[in-house]
């Protein structure tokens, strides 16, 4: 599930439920068609609402964070726990990508 | 190895991704009576998603086809997944198994068999190129209160 609200230049995106491949395969289509519509040069992604990640959320992050950079854009992480921490870490994840809390 | 296992499960089920769900609560289901921390199980049904999710999205190429999951675990709390698939198999398992190796294109990490190897005490790979892939997972629960293996 996505929820999302735009704070001016920056859109914030909140993921909740279950994030593995499947879920990952629809949001990468509503995140990215969110981001061409607005036009913003931030993409906030709060997962403090997510029950489960694996690996998946890695590729789903990273495939954002390129697609950003493209248009010289940027993108955070906000409200990781411990466990999302530790795979996102496995990645080196946080040396692309802002982690806020 | 010799070992009495109390109890077994074995599912099997399309390889779509609507069943990456399936299999993790399946998992999660069957492990109840051992009573495992929060932790432990979290950690099994992450490893057990990459699992499946890698015979999902990688075995089979030109179609779908079917992937099982045996599940078993003994008096002492040392649980085996077994996620096995009939695809097209690796052709260089220690490869595959390095962090960042994928074949899967822009939205794939190559980080799952990483993630298994993290959440797990043991990961074993079985493949042969054409004939399918076995990931064999272990993990030992410990019991609550100290660090000596758990009596079920
Ligand atoms: N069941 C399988 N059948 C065929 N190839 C597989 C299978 N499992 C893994 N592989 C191969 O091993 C590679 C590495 O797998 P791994 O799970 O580590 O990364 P990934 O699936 O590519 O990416 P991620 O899991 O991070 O999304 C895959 O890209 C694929 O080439
Ligand atoms: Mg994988």
């Amino acid at each position: 599930m996505l929820f999302y609200e735009r704070k001016g230049n920056a859109l914030v995106a909140r993921l909740s439920g279950e994030l593995d491949h499947s879920a990952a395969t629809r949001l990468r289509g509503e995140l990215d068609a969110l981001i061409d519509e607005t036009g913003v040069t931030r993409l906030l992604l709060d997962v403090s609402a997510l029950e489960f990640m694996d690996s998946s959320g890695i590729g789903l992050v990273i495939g954002r964070y390129k697609r950003m950079a493209r248009r010289g854009g940027s993108v955070a992480v906000i409200g990781s726990n411990a466990r999302i921490d530790r795979i996102f870490n496995m990645a080196g994840l946080y040396s692309l990508v802002e982690r806020m809390s | 190895m010799n070992v009495e296992w109390i109890n077994e499960m074995r599912l099997e089920f399309s390889s779509l991704a609507e069943n990456e769900a399936f299999a993790r609560l399946a998992v999660s289901g069957f492990l109840l009576p051992l009573d495992p921390t929060m932790e432990a199980l979290a950690d099994i049904r992450t490893a057990v998603s990459e699992a499946v999710t890698n015979a999902i999205v990688h075995a089979y190429p030109n179609g779908k086809g079917m992937v099982r999951v045996l599940g078993r675990y003994d008096r002492d709390g040392t649980v085996i997944i077994d996620v096995a698939d009939d695809g097209k198999g690796i052709e260089d398992v220690q490869r595959a198994r390095q962090p960042f190796f994928t074949t899967g294109g822009e939205e794939r990490s190559g980080m799952g068999f990483t993630v298994m190897e993290s959440f797990m005490d043991g990961v074993d790979v079985r493949s042969a190129p054409g004939q399918g892939t076995a990931v064999r997972l272990t993990k030992r629960l410990l019991s609550r209160d100290d660090s000596l293996p758990r009596r079920a």
